[in-house]
């Protein structure tokens, strides 16, 4: 690529000792982030993502592998060029929102106008706001703005929007793209295919510790998909009977069946006197593709 | 966006800043919580007013005469055998009048002497009653001069409140430091408010720093208050100065807190955090003389209670407030605390761990 790398992971591994015996979390994975671009790392739960991101963070040292940023080792000045939102983060208690904002702002060497911030997050009316009274998407937004607060050159985003209404993770999106305009670079963990498709110009998909795909979002598509997926209620399926001429995944409540030939199924369908009322015939996604590549959406029929 | 710059992060004034932030947003957090805030004054006040209301009462029915040496031989032979007076036989005149001064007993009683304190209605009763008892026999005409040297000390009564004071104030110290420091750093580990601020450039001294900044402030605050409104109310003694109570309560409170760090350092589940914290505060309660004083007690048992900071926190402030006693005379406690304090800081920061 032309872009240069501002962050790069290099075979890099992690393992913990449990009561059962060593856990392998993280399995020599390599992947680089180019600078000004939004990377996802996609995964079940357990995948390792955030293991991952906590050693790209330098919270979690790794159990072997290097990660470089701008090529070097993570100096103790990667703090002071990184920001980062947890999955999950407290804050001190009876703190207002102004006040958490100054709080972590006097951590760094230097920060942003606090005010402009506020601002560009939506938070200027909830300045005053006690930051334990704030509804799941304004607290995702002061949660980002702490992780703004130092003008980062990397911002970690883990999970930012798990548990939120799809109103309030379209406004965070809407917010990750101005952060992204401003010629940021993000490393994004996500379980919504959606939100990657939206937000990353790369991902890499993680299953038990090692990535299983990458890259573009729509060039991971064309490679792995070449067609679309028909959906048929599962009551209704049950009428076909033998030998399948193709694969099929059964889903709660429906079956859905990949194809390229459109005409070849509805034909099948309709010899197995399968009602093509509630039929639904759809492009593939990303969604599609995760469900197929970790196995978690069933086995074919 | 535009960027403010502060100074390098390692420069004095910014570390200072930060520093100053941090023990900012803990003294609003402490001042916020209207609860726990209420409840840190009100808990001392109840105690110190319920204990002063229930001892308001003269509970004594006895008069206390301490006899030193051969005081019975000097005469007045029915004088010692009254009923109701204690007779005290003690060979140890200084601590005797000490007491005598606080009114811990009524008469002092040796070869030829006697001693009352000059503000005592208990002591003007028992010296006619020794009057009374020399008084010359029938039928002889010189009246005899009386046998035993009248001497006085002066000194104000002892309430039970005023001893109690001292030990209310270490108690409600000790409460504060343990739980405001200890609890509340394991609970901050527990819910991630430590590992958010790990991923910041926030050095873990500056942090630990600031919780005992921001703690003692917050104890020296709560302690000034609770004894001037119980001094408003109460009019106990304070025999000694003001600054060498500061001094005690300052370091006092600097060992208590390192305790709690201390304890923050080893544990990390909440649950075990308060059990390990009540371990270590409800034996203080009970044996550092928060109540009762350990004399007489088990010597074992007083041995023990040397080894808890708030028995020398509470023995030096008694001493000041009722014996007038000052930093000099108090090199023991303030040497004992202060090494505590090293000790509990030194293994307590260098076994933290932000999760």
């Amino acid at each position: 690529m032309s872009t240069p790398s501002i962050l790069e992971v290099r075979s890099l591994t992690k393992s913990f000792k449990s009561p059962a015996g060593k856990v392998d979390a993280v399995r020599g994975i390599s992947f680089s982030i180019q600078k000004g671009t939004c990377f996802g790392l996609l995964g079940p739960n357990g995948a390792g993502k955030t293991t991952t991101i906590e050693m790209m963070e330098g919270i979690q040292k790794p159990s072997g592998g290097k990660i470089l940023f701008h090529g070097e080792d993570l100096g103790a000045d990667f703090k002071q060029r990184s920001g980062i939102q947890f999955q999950s983060t407290a804050l001190p208690d009876y703190l207002r929102v102004g006040e958490v904002l100054n709080l972590f702002a006097s951590f760094y060497k230097s920060s942003v106008n606090l005010e402009d911030l506020a601002k560009r997050c939506r938070l200027l009316e909830l300045w005053k706001r006690d930051a334990h009274n704030l509804s799941g998407g304004q607290r995702q937004r002061l949660l980002l703005a702490i992780a703004l607060v130092n003008d980062p050159e990397i911002v970690f985003l883990d999970e930012p929007t798990t548990g939120l209404d799809p109103g309030a993770r379209r406004e965070f999106w809407e917010l990750v793209e101005s952060v992204k305009a401003q010629g940021k670079t993000l490393l994004l963990t996500t379980h919504y295919m959606e939100e990657a498709y939206a937000l990353c110009d790369e991902i890499a998909i993680m299953d038990q510790g090692k990535i299983i795909a990458q890259g573009e979002p729509n060039q991971l598509l064309k490679t792995h998909f070449d067609g679309v997926t028909i959906e048929v209620p599962s009551d209704d399926f049950k009428k076909a009977t033998g030998k399948l001429p193709f694969p099929v995944f059964e889903r709660p409540g429906s079956v859905e069946i990949p194809t390229r030939d459109v005409e070849a199924v509805i034909q099948f369908l309709m010899g197995a006197k399968i009602s093509l009322d509630r039929i639904m015939i759809r492009p593939r996604t990303l969604e599609d593709l995760f469900l197929q590549l970790t196995r978690k959406g069933g086995s074919p029929a | 966006m535009s960027t403010q710059n502060h100074e390098n992060p390692a420069s004095g004034m910014a570390r200072f800043k930060r520093f100053w932030a941090l023990v900012d947003v803990r003294n609003k957090e402490f001042l916020r919580d209207h609860a726990a805030l209420a409840w840190n004054f009100l808990f001392p006040f109840l105690i110190v007013g319920g204990f002063g209301f229930a001892f308001s009462g003269n509970s004594q029915d006895f008069f206390k005469v301490a006899v030193h040496g051969s005081a019975t031989q000097t005469g007045a032979a029915e004088f010692f055998e009254t009923k109701y007076i204690q007779f005290i036989p003690d060979n140890d005149l200084g601590p005797m009048l000490e007491k005598l001064k606080r009114h811990q007993i009524d008469m002092v009683v040796s070869s030829g002497k006697y001693w009352i304190n000059s503000t005592s209605p208990k002591g003007y009763l028992l010296e006619r009653l020794l009057i009374g008892a020399q008084k010359p026999t029938a039928g002889t005409t010189s009246s005899v001069p009386n046998s035993y040297e009248k001497q006085t000390v002066e000194g104000r009564e002892i309430r039970y409140v005023d001893w109690l004071i001292a030990g209310i104030i270490g108690m409600n110290m000790m409460f504060s430091a343990l739980f405001g420091v200890g609890y509340v750093i394991v609970r901050y580990r527990k819910n991630g408010v430590l590992k958010r601020l790990k991923a910041t450039p926030l050095a873990a001294f500056d942090f630990l720093a600031a919780q005992i900044v921001s703690r003692v402030f917050l104890i020296v605050g709560v302690s000034a208050i609770v004894y001037g409104g119980s001094h408003a109310v109460l009019h106990f003694q304070m025999l000694g100065s003001y600054w060498d109570l500061s001094v005690i309560l300052l370091l006092g409170s600097l060992c208590l807190i390192s305790l709690g760090l201390l304890v923050a350092a080893m544990v990390s589940s909440e649950e075990f955090a308060g059990g390990l914290l009540n371990m270590v505060s409800w034996p203080m309660m009970f044996l550092s003389g928060v109540w009762f004083s350990l004399e007489g007690m088990n010597p074992w048992i007083k041995k023990a209670a040397n080894i808890f900071p708030l028995t020398h926190v509470i023995e030096a402030s008694r001493k000041i407030m009722t014996e007038g006693a000052t930093l000099g005379s108090l090199g023991f406690q303030i040497w004992i605390l202060a090494i505590l304090t090293v000790v509990f800081l030194t293994i307590g920061s260098l076994t933290f761990k932000w999760e």
